[in-house]
């Protein structure tokens, strides 16, 4: 018996999501009584990493087949693996490419599956692990009944945590299928942490009224380090990219800080980021239901409260 | 071109959700449903102009559920597709309902396959990747932007921190992310059309659950909201920094 993991990678790194799922393996294992190995795919110069958080082997496959993501060769290569180690769970990370195996590793190992768990398997009766539902307007328990499991791990909620020392990456004999998916181009967005990884988020609303206007968001985003993201309308108005849009109908993060600047807190809105550790509500609308939400509440007219909080965490940050 | 698109009925997005018989149930009482977003803005729509584009091919939908659900395969009918297929049963999972789909299209030789990126209720991304690997095919996921030329589609798919340009030759599934298409809002012509065109019921196969949900609840609330006054952004910061640990 064992956990395996599949660590993500990309540009020759291991992905922050990969850290966490070996931290969530590392765990589930001492509650199943059992090891925890990794495996990658691919080019990832740090993979003997995963040691430190706790895998006791970590496997890695170099083959042009397996160095750009196509989850039909993935999952094949990682079904063999599973196979060969004798898991009863593999583990990957709620990302792009984690999202995209689960279904298939479930066909090819016949193993229940439970896409975005943000809890530890617990043993009482079965195997279950909870997942948020109705985008994060709710919390499933999800009972496995098979023998094999596949979990992947909601983002931002297993920070990874050391336990151990590096180990050599060693290979493993299984048959490498060919690539059916091309890799043409990566275009990649330099110098911001990913919206759904990032640890802090800035976030704006109509009320910025004025794409011209986002200056004292990114400035208040560049003096944190945080990512910046925006209510629907704002992308769909086109003064910001898609990828930005939280939401029901956008991308679900959970931050450790997400600050919303002028967003009115709708239903659809809130489902996307209300799982955040802490949430600041800046609204000049005493009434705006995100207050219902929030941790900290400033009830004030953006353009005034954004660059006087800017300024006062450039003074903590000197101090 | 034969193009298929999956579509599932999810809870309208300002649905109050609350529980039944000891939480073990969503409540459905009340609740308005809808053609899951992903799947009617997207999907449909992306496909629709496909077709339109090459000037031939069909748009078929396809869904998992009661009769219940007809409402919601006639608006897509609205929308532009040119017929639909429910498989009657209920959807007890993703594994079910991919299964189902998987059985029918195994015999249609569809050329492509179009989901939406995820479910609002479920949010799980799997129909797509376990229909995918029961048809051996390969499968695109969270697509922005699709182009096909001859039996080649070019495809944008958005990763963490950036966008893959990829290339796959027909047949292959792909789900399909904001960006993708424009929503479309059928039209009274489109309605009355829709009247007209087949609905094909057909039934489930034998397909058994590894999951089930045993308990539901609602995410624990914030507690009070503490007010900052906005001429002290210092004390903010310092709650940041002290209290909540963030900064
Ligand atoms: C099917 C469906 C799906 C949806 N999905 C999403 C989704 O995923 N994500 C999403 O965000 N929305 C979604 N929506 C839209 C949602 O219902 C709201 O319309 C939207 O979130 C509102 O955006 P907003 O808060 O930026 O704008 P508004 O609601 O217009 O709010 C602007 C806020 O800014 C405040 N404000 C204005 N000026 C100032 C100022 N100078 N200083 C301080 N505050 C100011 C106002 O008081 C107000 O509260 C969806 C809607 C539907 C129907």
């Amino acid at each position: 018996m064992a956990v395996l993991v599949y660590a993500s990678n990309a540009e020759g790194k291991l992905k922050k999501s990969a850290f966490e799922a070996v931290t969530y393996g590392k765990k589930a294992a001492s509650i199943l009584g059992c090891d925890v190995h990794a495996i990658v795919l691919g080019a990832a110069d740090d993979a003997g990493k995963l040691g430190e958080f706790g895998a006791s082997k970590v496997f890695q496959l170099n083959d042009a087949n397996l160095s750009n993501f196509d989850s039909q060769t993935h999952a094949n290569v990682v079904a063999q693996v599973a196979d060969k180690i004798g898991a009863t769970l593999v583990v990957c990370a709620h990302d792009s490419f984690g999202k995209s195996l689960v279904g298939r590793l479930a066909v090819r190992l016949n193993a229940g599956t439970v896409s975005g768990a943000n809890s530890l398997p617990s043993m009482d009766n079965g195997f279950s692990v909870t997942k948020n539902v109705f985008s994060g307007k709710a919390v499933a328990t999800y009972h496995v009944s098979s023998e094999k499991r596949v979990v992947s791990v909601m983002g931002n909620t297993f920070p990874p945590e050391a336990v151990g020392s590096a180990v050599q990456p060693e290979s493993i004999d299984v048959t490498i299928p060919a690539n059916r998916v091309r890799v043409k181009e990566v275009k990649t967005v330099k110098g911001t942490v990913p919206l759904p990884e990032a640890e802090l988020v800035v976030s704006a609303g109509r009320g910025v009224k004025d794409p011209g206007n986002w200056g004292i968001i990114q400035e208040l985003a560049d003096t944190l380090a945080a990512t910046t993201a925006c209510s629907r309308p704002v992308a769909d108005m086109g003064w910001r990219p898609h990828h930005e849009h939280v939401g029901q109908t956008g991308v679900a993060i959970r931050p450790n800080l997400y600050i919303a600047i002028g967003i009115s807190g709708a239903i659809q809105h809130l489902a996307g980021v209300n799982q955040s550790k802490t949430i600041v509500v800046i609204n000049k609308d005493p009434e705006a239901p995100f207050f219902k939400a929030a941790d900290y509440g400033i009830v004030g007219d953006l353009f005034d409260v954004v660059p006087k909080l800017t300024a006062a965490i450039k003074k903590h940050q000197s101090s | 071109m034969k193009l298929l698109v999956c579509v599932s009925k999810t809870p309208d997005t300002t649905t109050k959700i609350s529980f039944t018989e000891n939480d073990t149930n969503f409540n459905t009482q009340g609740v308005q449903f809808i053609m899951n977003p992903y799947d009617e803005w997207y999907a449909l729509v992306r496909a629709l102009e496909l077709k339109e584009k090459l000037g031939s091919g069909t748009v078929t939908i396809i869904n998992v559920g009661p009769a219940d659900n007809d409402t919601v395969i006639r608006k897509g009918l609205a929308i532009g597709a040119d017929d639909a297929v429910r498989i009657d049963a209920n959807p007890t999972s993703s594994h079910f309902v991919a299964k189902q789909i998987a059985e029918y299209a195994k015999a249609q030789s569809y050329d492509i396959v179009f989901l939406g990126k995820e479910t609002i209720d479920y949010n799980g991304a799997e129909v797509g990747s376990v229909m995918a690997e029961m048809l051996d095919a390969p499968f695109i996921s969270f697509a922005t932007h699709l182009e096909v030329n001859g039996n080649t589609a070019t495809i944008n798919r958005e990763v963490e921190g950036g966008t893959e340009v990829l290339e796959v030759d027909t047949p292959f599934l792909i789900s399909a992310a904001k960006g993708m298409a424009e929503q479309r809002i059928p039209n009274m012509r489109g309605i009355m059309m829709a009247k007209r065109k087949p609905l094909n019921v057909v039934p489930a196969v034998d397909s058994s659950d590894l999951v089930s949900v045993t308990k539901y609840e609602l995410p624990s609330g914030k507690t009070d909201c503490k007010y900052v006054d906005p001429e002290n952004m210092e004390e903010l910061v310092s709650l940041l920094h002290n209290e909540a640990k963030v900064i």
